[in-house]
Parts: structure tokens; C-alpha cells; sequence
């Protein structure tokens, strides 16, 4: 059995999002669009699905759009807010600690000619000040990560949008939730956010599969032109397997999120101690972070090692964000850690599958790390 | 001190020897809406209606939204509930009011004290909490006669109360003060307006539905019961009926002219929708039919259709525009359901060349070719019923 600590890069599959999968792929496998019983059949495990995942976050399953997961659903957001509101203005807000799948795209909105302000953070936090005072009558769109995914940091993002909307009504918000959706209560109107995004797989449902919360009134462009399904903001057959595994996954998720919430803070408090008993290791996290991530350093042994080194061990963790793939960590240098702390960031992360005695094993292996390993 | 739900109630205020009855089926509404979102104590004085949560963490959103649509209240307000001490009531207003506060220009305070026994009255209340606003909030300044936010305060027996939003209630009276009726529910964009507006005058409703498989599908059948869930926001619980008409329906094909298809479809329609009225009690019914709109709905056509009840059929939206009842469709949320695509009784069998004005002596004779009674006793009999709500 792995003891598997790379949570935020990815989850194991829950048996109920399992059986789902299963019940979709071998018995409900009408086209959703098809106007027979067996078409029928399928749109109502759609039905029940968005059902799940908009009382996730309070929300109406009118509000939910299926899309082939968070990059897909960041990409939507982006694009799709931007194109429909070109005409009012060309100012993009966002920070500098985003996923590459927001950070991209408004990357490539610059190169288009959008100003593009991205806030810096102070402490782990977004600079609020900073980011309201950048908004003006020409800003069409701010968005903000809740949770990071690198070191757990949560920001303020309700507090700013209440404030942004109440002055500027038709400013268009985003929130990549990926990292906070049924791991922390969200409500969708408390979090002022006309567009959210969510992925399955970071909850126990499948790869494949994501959500974008849109707020009713609020107009953004598709990005696919086809057949009209997902109200033609995202046409295509769905995924129905995918899609019903995700909606057991977030009516899960989103029951058990307090009892969740609450062992995983054990673990986190737990880990932590531990950590802190260690020599030469480091936490790369500030005070609001999610208990579900961390980051930590071990000086003078680069990620990479240590992660290959545990990972023979059987202990897999991640050596800062899983899309890096080896290149330094952008968001930790944006959140102040030191270079030298960066090149030895490892970052864990829990499940509900997680027990203290996988942190046991973590806190020995490190240790077996610092005493083996050749220091760079 | 906790957030609170204020409701003033309007209309039955006005009923003296009936406000009680009025009041008691008004908080029986607003009982059965709050249960699903949570616990509540619900008290009542001098025309206002108190709810507040008895857990903190009570989505005191899901249960505002809910109280803006129950008939019989004209004004809904999120509130703070403070004790009645004015240190702390400007302390809070100033906290609880921040946000507003510090992003509006003008303001005044309005007090309202029932509580005699209070040190202060009313106007010095306003008068001193305007003038420690104006301390906190440079901004803002004060206009009495047009000001963007006006900061209310309520000093009742229990507790005070502060809040700026006055939110507008779904006006009407409570459903269930006016009796029964039976809704003809089609899947368009009338009938479901129409049951509101009758729910609006405290009418309870039922709603008959009529399916022909396989001439209308499913998937129709499901959207109109989606609808009717929908109007349960505003409508309380209904009672959905289920008739299945394809036998009529080939029946009318098969011996009567063309011309007259929809005229005596919708007449074997109130047939039945009779019957089952006067098995259950309902007292009238109401369909969502225009003048002019459709064929079907000329002044003789409605006259025809008439002709056959046996009971009061109401029409609300008999002299609305197109326009005027797509807007309440979309108010009440259920126009992104009407609209959707899927056939229902009506268009299926539709004349080419629709009489639009029958004399009703054509239409009885026309009818007198076959007997279509025991064909409507059977659809009766066979109804099938659900409860939305």
C-alpha cells in the first residue's frame, strides 16, 4: 500500500464515483441528446450529477457547466469573460501566485495587447489593497484562486469581491476553487464570484471531468461551437460516466466536508509538530493555509532527490506544483520563500485515506533522507 | 445578537376580525419554506413577522431568498438583532452597516420604537446615530428628504433591530386563505404564470397535466413537472395530476372535422378537468389563456371551451401582452422551462386550417358524433396523482 501524500496533484478514485462509473458505462450509456428512454436515462444521471455539485456551493443546477475539467473551466472562465466584454474594456486583474491554467491564458491575453496587472502577495496573502486599487471602470475581469495549490494559502477572495462588485457591478470575478471546493465550505453568493471553477479529480472523482459555476445574469462566450448541449456554452456528448462519477464524488465531498476538514486538521497539526522537530527543515506555509497542503523544505537536498528518494521508499509526495515538472516554482518565488528553500520545497498533501501513520512514515523517511542523501 | 429575517406583512393587515386565520396559515407557509433550510423560531408582533436561526451556521441566505417569495408579506428585511442599549446599537450599526456605509453618499436613520419603556425616543436615536455615522464615515453625508441608504432601526419589547435592506415581498396574501383550484398545466409559457398569479390571491393550487404517448414524449411530461416544482417556490404544495388523453385524442381524429381539432380537444380538456375538480373539491379553475394569441384563443373559441364547465374558470392573464407574461415567467424563473422544445397535447394533431370562430351549435353537433363520455370517465379514473413540495 503507497502512502500516497500528492492529494493536491490528484486523488484516489472514492468507490461511490466508482460505481457510478461502472453503473454509466455498462447499463446507461444512451446519448444524453437522443429523444428515446435510453437518452432520457442518461440526461437524468447529468441531472442528478449537476445537482450534486451545485449544492456543493449553493448554487442551482442552472448555474453548473459541464467541461472536461479545471484547465478546461479556467480556459472558459478567462476566455470566455474576456471576449463578451472586450468592448467595455481591456484591463485583466489577477495575482502572481495563480495555476498555469489561469496563469496562461491571461498570459496570452497580454501578448493580444490586455493590460494585465497581477498583484503581488504580502505574507501569504493577496495585497487586497493593491488589487482594489488596480480595478477601475476599464477592468472586465479579476480573478483569484482561492486556495493554493502550492503551499495551501487561503486568500481573501470573498472580502474582495463583496467589496469589487459593490462598486463595480459589472466587473466579471473569477475563482479557481479547484484546491478549496468541498474541502472548505464555499457558498457561491458569500464568495461573490460570478464564475467558479471546480475539478473531479481533486475530490475522489475521475479525471477527465470538470465544472464551471456561472452566476445567472452573468455572459460569457463559448470557446466550442457545435451541437447545443451544456446550454451551447460547452457543446459535445457528455461524459456521462465521468459526469456521474463526479456528482457522487462532490454529494460526498460535500457531506462529510466538516468530518473531513476536521481529521485532516489532525493530521496537518500532526505533521507539522513533527516537522518542526526535524533539524534543517523549513515550513514554506503562512498562517491561513488549507491543513489539506503543505510545504516544506529540507536544506540541502533538492526536491527532486528527496522525492525519488522517498517515492523507493514507497512515501509519494511532490516537489512543489505537479505541473512544474522540474522548473522553479513561480508561486513560491512569488510568495517570498528563498531560492534555496524553493530548490528543496516538498510538498505533501492529504485525503481522507491518509492516516498518521503514513506521517510516521514521511517523518522517518526524511530523516533517513537527511542522514543518506549527499547534500548539494 | 444574531442575523435575523424581519417580514412586514401588507395586505391582511388590513382583514380585522380575519387577520388571525390570515396570520396563522401566513406562518404556516413561512413554517414549512424554512424547515427544509434549517430551525428557526418564529415570533410574531404588530404586523411584523420575526425569524431568527437557533443554529449559527444556517444559510440565512437560502432563507431570505425563500421569505421573498411567500404571498401575504409586502417587505423583507436581513437584520441584525442587538441588545437594547444604544452604545451598542451604534457600535453594531456602524459594523454591521460598514460596507454600505462606506460606499454610498447620502444617508439618513428612521427609528421606529415600540417599546415605551426605551430611555431614548425615536428621533434622538436618529439624530445621535447619524451623528456617529457621520464620525466613522467621512464620505458620507446626511439628506433626509432623497438619501441612497436609509439605515432603519427597530426597538421592539425583545430586542432592537438594524438593517438597511428592504427588500420587496412577494405582496399578495397567503396561499391557502382563498381555497382550492385546479390549474390547467401545460408545458408553455402561460399556465405556469397564470397558477402564480392565483397562488398570488391565496389560491391553493392543484395542476392537471394531460400526455398523449406516443404522440408527446417523456421528456415533456418531465419538463412540466419540473415546472411545477419550480412553482412551488412561490406556490406552496401542489397537487399534480396526470391524465392520459391519447384514446381521446385518436377519437377526435378519427370523427370530428379537422378544423374543429383543437376546440374540442380543449373542451374534452375542461371535461375532465371538471370532473376531477368536483371529485376534489376545487372550486374553480384557471387555465393561462389569452385573448388572441393562438387559434385556440379567440373571444368565440374561449366562449366554446367555456360552455362546457360547470365551474368558474379564472384566466389572469386573459388581457396581458406576450411581453407582460414573459416578463412574470422570467421573474418567477420559470421561462428557461417553458421554452424548452418538447411537444405537448395541443400541437400534436393541430388543423391546418383552424376554425377561430365556431359557432357553439357546430361545435356541440360536430362533438354529438361519438360518445366521448365514457372515454373521459376512463382518463378520470385512471389519473394518476403526485405531490410537488
Amino acid at each position: 500500500m503507497p502512502v500516497y501524500l500528492d492529494n493536491a496533484a490528484t486523488t484516489k478514485p472514492c468507490d461511490e464515483a466508482i460505481l457510478a462509473l461502472n453503473r454509466c458505462l455498462t447499463t446507461i450509456y444512451g446519448n444524453p441528446s437522443s429523444l428515446h428512454a435510453m437518452g432520457l436515462e442518461s440526461e437524468r444521471e447529468i441531472s442528478a450529477a449537476r445537482r450534486h455539485i451545485a449544492n456543493a456551493i449553493g448554487a442551482d443546477y442552472s448555474n453548473i457547466v459541464f467541461t472536461s475539467g479545471a484547465t478546461e473551466s479556467n480556459n472558459l472562465a478567462i476566455f470566455g469573460a474576456v471576449n463578451a466584454n472586450k468592448r467595455r474594456g481591456n484591463k485583466i486583474i489577477t495575482t502572481d501566485i495563480e495555476h498555469p491554467s489561469v496563469h496562461s491564458p491571461i498570459n496570452y491575453l497580454e501578448e493580444c495587447g490586455y493590460n494585465v496587472v497581477r498583484i503581488r502577495t504580502v505574507d501569504g496573502r493577496i495585497d487586497e489593497e493593491e488589487l482594489i486599487d488596480a480595478v477601475d471602470e476599464k477592468t472586465i475581469l479579476v480573478s483569484a484562486m482561492l486556495i493554493n495549490n502550492e503551499n495551501g494559502s487561503i486568500q481573501p477572495i470573498d472580502k474582495i469581491f463583496r467589496l469589487l462588485k459593490r462598486r463595480y457591478p459589472r466587473l466579471i470575478t473569477h475563482c479557481d476553487a479547484v484546491q478549496a471546493f468541498c474541502k472548505i465550505p464555499i457558498k457561491a453568493s458569500a464568495l461573490c464570484a460570478d464564475l467558479i471553477s471546480m475539478s473531479a479529480h481533486k475530490i475522489h472523482g475521475v479525471k477527465g471531468i470538470g465544472a464551471l459555476y456561472i452566476k445567472k445574469g452573468v455572459r460569457i462566450l463559448p470557446m466550442f461551437h457545435g451541437g447545443g448541449q451544456e446550454g451551447d456554452l460547452r457543446p459535445g456528448t457528455e461524459s456521462v460516466p465521468l459526469i456521474a462519477a463526479f456528482g457522487e464524488a462532490a454529494r460526498i465531498g460535500s457531506a462529510k466536508i466538516h468530518e473531513n476538514y476536521a481529521y485532516v486538521s489532525e493530521l496537518s497539526s500532526y505533521a507539522k509538530s513533527q516537522l518542526q522537530k526535524l533539524d534543517d527543515v523549513s515550513l514554506n506555509m503562512f498562517e491561513e493555509h488549507s491543513p489539506y497542503i503543505m510545504n516544506f523544505s529540507v536544506k540541502g537536498i533538492r526536491s527532486e532527490i528527496m522525492l525519488h528518494f522517498l517515492e523507493e521508499k514507497g512515501i509519494f509526495v511532490s516537489s512543489g506544483s505537479a505541473c512544474a515538472k522540474g522548473k522553479k516554482s513561480r508561486v513560491l518565488e512569488a510568495f517570498g520563500i528563498e531560492d534555496r528553500a524553493i530548490d528543496s520545497a516538498i510538498r505533501i498533501s492529504f485525503s481522507k485515506y491518509n492516516t498518521m501513520q503514513d506521517i510516521d512514515e514521511l517523518i522517518s523517511g526524511i530523516k533517513d533522507g537527511q542522514n543518506r542523501l549527499l547534500r548539494s | 445578537m444574531k442575523e435575523v429575517i424581519l417580514l412586514k406583512y401588507g395586505e391582511i393587515a388590513l382583514k380585522g376580525l380575519n387577520k388571525r386565520t390570515f396570520e396563522d396559515i401566513l406562518i404556516r407557509n413561512i413554517r414549512r419554506k424554512l424547515g427544509e433550510i434549517g430551525e428557526f423560531d418564529i415570533t410574531k408582533a404588530q404586523s411584523t413577522i420575526y425569524i431568527e436561526p437557533i443554529n449559527d451556521d444556517t444559510d440565512m441566505d437560502a432563507a431570505l431568498s425563500a421569505m421573498e417569495k411567500v404571498f401575504g408579506i409586502s417587505v423583507v428585511c436581513k437584520a441584525l438583532s442587538v441588545e437594547k442599549d444604544f452604545d451598542i446599537i451604534s457600535k453594531e450599526a456602524v459594523r454591521y452597516l460598514s460596507d454600505s456605509l462606506s460606499c454610498n453618499d447620502t444617508f439618513k436613520v428612521e427609528t421606529k420604537r415600540s417599546d415605551k419603556a426605551f430611555p431614548m425616543m425615536s428621533m434622538e436615536i436618529s439624530r445621535r446615530l447619524g451623528g456617529i455615522i457621520l464620525d466613522n464615515f467621512p464620505n458620507i453625508k446626511v439628506d433626509v428628504h432623497n438619501p441612497e441608504l436609509t439605515v432603519f432601526i427597530e426597538v421592539r419589547e425583545v430586542a432592537a433591530y438594524i438593517y438597511a435592506d428592504r427588500i420587496t415581498g412577494a405582496g399578495g396574501i397567503p396561499v391557502g386563505s382563498s381555497g382550492k383550484a385546479l390549474l390547467l398545466l401545460s408545458g408553455g409559457i402561460d399556465s405556469p404564470v397564470a397558477g402564480y398569479m392565483m397562488a398570488k390571491r391565496g389560491i391553493r393550487l392543484s395542476a392537471i397535466h394531460f400526455v398523449s404517448p406516443p404522440y408527446t414524449s417523456m421528456r415533456a411530461q418531465e419538463k412540466v413537472e419540473r415546472l411545477c416544482d419550480k412553482m412551488v417556490d412561490y406556490c406552496q404544495g401542489i397537487e399534480f395530476i396526470l391524465i392520459h388523453f391519447t384514446e381521446i385524442q385518436e377519437q377526435i381524429k378519427r370523427h370530428c372535422p379537422e378544423e374543429l381539432f383543437t376546440i374540442i380537444l380543449r373542451r374534452m380538456m375542461m371535461r375532465v378537468a371538471c370532473k376531477i375538480a368536483q371529485e376534489k373539491d376545487l372550486l374553480a379553475l384557471i387555465t393561462g389563456e389569452s385573448v388572441a394569441q393562438v387559434a385556440s384563443q379567440t373571444l368565440s373559441a374561449i366562449a366554446c371551451t367555456d360552455n362546457v364547465c360547470d365551474r368558474p374558470v379564472f384566466r389572469p392573464v386573459v388581457g396581458m401582452d406576450k411581453n407582460e407574461i414573459v416578463d412574470i415567467s422570467r421573474k418567477i424563473d420559470t421561462y428557461d422551462i417553458s421554452i424548452e422544445p418538447y411537444e405537448d397535447c395541443c400541437t400534436v394533431f393541430t388543423p391546418r386550417h383552424p376554425r377561430t370562430n365556431p359557432k357553439l351549435s357546430y361545435v356541440e353537433s360536430a362533438e354529438a358524433k361519438f360518445d366521448f363520455e365514457p372515454l373521459i370517465d376512463e382518463a378520470v379514473k385512471n389519473a394518476e396523482y403526485k405531490f410537488f413540495g
